[in-house]
């Protein structure tokens, strides 16, 4: 399905540059169709040559796909960090609405105000605040703003799908567990968490693409070296000579989504059991 | 499960009353009831909607704490008789967990009260042989009939060897031959376990049939008007034919109507005695 997808998107790219005028479709002057030109939208074997060919002029430099790769596995490593402190941030901010009413009506609309915060105003303060920083004993490092960055937008799906798969459990389940003289946390583990798993895993989806998201922005405004983020805005400088770079960048911060949801999906199988009734397949 | 005083009664409710405080106002769900279940007895509670007899059940359980009163079950206070597991619970809907074996839903009580996975499974296995459903062990609850959830929910019930079942209309949801055939189940039940029910029903023959005593409730406030013995020996199908069972029915129906047949109003061997509210009720 997902080769499906990926030839018709393909088609769609080079279908439209077919047909497409090369200076884009104007209404009363306005555009609205992208132009199809070779600058604005090179061909897929234009990229794809890209990728195989030096990254720089210079003799001796790697090609443009090892630059990619680099970048992604540099990005990957910071939105993981940031996927982790947003789930347990996350769940851990659940947990704690669920438990104390008054903490939910609390709470919840800081978590809602937090992702109005435009994430390009956060990343300088919290650059500043880690240059005064050190984690036992190490000083702190750029890439941990980044994960932190990633993280505050991760753990906002978490926090209010989590919140909702705790309250899921019907009436009667939770009053049976009260009969059964079950403590809150016996409660929590045999009956909410394992409650909460349809809630969550597309909670942990959204916030892989969060993550990814965050993590590349983070490293733009807070000019962070050797993630994907760096790379779309350097090879964006070479747009005019050299069009189809850019696109390589964007192809590789694409693929980190993707890969990020495929991580997900493997936690999704290993959680199979607690899945509503009726769907005990996962989608492929 | 630690013994109760010898002799203590399962259920002992003096003068409770259980008012709920709402953004309208307070609704008083149950006022002044008295009432003694005897160890080993059925005490079916019966009324309209609203007549506090699901809210006099929750109360036992320690569910819902009374606005005045005392409530013992066993001798103990409701709440330390729940911490100790002294009665097992059924409500309309089984809620099972979905995500759990059959097995492991009855397990669930043990479990969380550390009784070892081996001891767990054996009562398991034996209590799907009480209930009839020793082949689905393995399987979801959502592979079950309504029925068959219904059955795991009261063998979940009688894991813990409770001396007192509380049952709030746990046959509410089936259709009348399933019915029937769970009524006539958890006589065995009863028979085999020796336990004290409560049982919470708005069908009058279902109580009639099931019960030592029918407890007839009235609304507004919720409280107990009528008491009718069932004067039936065995309960088996030929039950539901006899004449002492249409007798009693007829009590319960009348009774429920607000009019009191006072005992020996008619002279006849079949006619069940009713005790107005008010009168020693054991």
């Amino acid at each position: 399905m997902l080769l499906l997808a990926l030839v018709l998107a393909g088609l769609a790219w080079e279908g439209y540059k077919l047909v497409g005028d090369e200076d884009g479709g104007s209404v009363f002057g306005v555009r609205v169709l992208p132009r199809a030109d070779d600058v604005s939208m090179p061909h897929l074997w234009e990229i794809a040559q890209r990728l195989a060919d030096p990254e720089l002029s210079a003799a001796g430099s790697h090609s443009v796909l090892v630059a990619v790769l680099l970048a992604m596995w540099f990005t990957f490593r910071v939105a993981f960090v940031g996927w982790l402190i947003g789930v347990v941030v996350g769940l851990v901010l659940a947990v704690l609405m669920q438990r104390v009413r008054v903490a939910e009506a609390a709470l919840l609309p800081y978590v809602v105000v937090s992702q109005t915060v435009p994430l390009v105003a956060l990343a300088p303060l919290v650059v500043g605040w880690g240059g005064h920083l050190t984690l036992f004993g190490r000083p702190w490092q750029p890439w941990m703003s980044v994960s932190l960055i990633a993280g505050y937008l991760a753990f906002f799906p978490v926090a209010v799908g989590a919140l909702r798969g705790l309250q899921s459990p019907s009436a009667t389940q939770v009053e049976l567990l009260h009969c059964q003289a079950a403590s809150w946390w016996q409660t929590l583990l045999r009956l909410r968490l394992p409650a909460s798993v349809p809630y969550v895993v597309p909670a942990l989806r959204l916030a892989a693409a969060a993550s990814v998201v965050g993590a590349i922005v983070a490293e733009i405004s807070t000019g962070t070296r050797g993630g994907i983020g760096r790379l779309i805005i350097e090879y964006a400088q070479s747009a005019t000579g050299d069009p189809a770079k850019p696109f390589t960048a964007l192809l590789g911060a694409a693929l980190l989504g993707v890969l990020g949801a495929a991580l997900v999906s493997l936690i999704e199988l290993g959680l199979r059991r607690y899945a509503p009734a009726g769907s005990g397949e996962v989608r492929s | 499960m630690t013994p109760a005083a010898d002799g203590a009664a399962a259920v002992e409710v003096t003068g409770v009353s259980k008012v709920f405080r709402q953004a309208k106002g307070e609704v008083t769900a149950v006022e002044s009831v008295d009432l003694t279940v005897a160890a080993g007895e059925f005490v079916s509670l019966i009324g309209p909607s609203g007549c506090g007899k699901s809210t006099l059940l929750r109360l036992v359980a320690d569910l819902v704490e009374p606005t005045s009163g005392d409530i013992r079950v066993f001798g103990k206070t409701a709440r330390a008789a729940r911490r100790d597991q002294d009665y097992g619970i059924a409500f309309q809907a089984a809620g099972l967990l979905p995500w759990r074996t059959v097995s492991a839903n009855i397990e669930l009580p043990l479990e969380l009260h550390g009784v070892g996975r081996a001891q767990r499974r054996e009562r398991a296995r034996d209590l799907l042989e009480l209930v009839g459903l020793a082949d689905f062990a393995k399987s979801r609850p959502e592979q079950l009939s309504g029925g068959m959830q219904q059955r795991v929910a009261i063998a979940r019930a009688l894991a813990e060897r409770p001396r007192l079942l509380l049952m709030d209309e746990p046959f509410g949801a089936l259709d009348e031959m399933t019915r029937e055939r769970m009524q006539a189940e958890l006589v065995r039940l009863r028979d085999e376990t020796g336990a004290a029910v409560v049982f919470v029903t708005h069908s009058i023959p279902e109580a009639v049939f099931l019960s030592d005593r029918v407890v007839v409730m009235s609304p507004r406030p919720g409280r107990i008007t009528h008491v009718v013995d069932v004067p039936l020996a065995a309960r088996n199908e030929d039950v539901r034919e006899a004449p002492e069972f249409y007798a009693t029915v007829t009590a319960v129906r009348e009774a429920l109507r607000g009019r009191s047949v006072a005992p020996g109003a008619e002279a006849s061997p079949t006619e069940p005695a009713i005790e107005p509210r008010g009168a020693d009720l054991r």
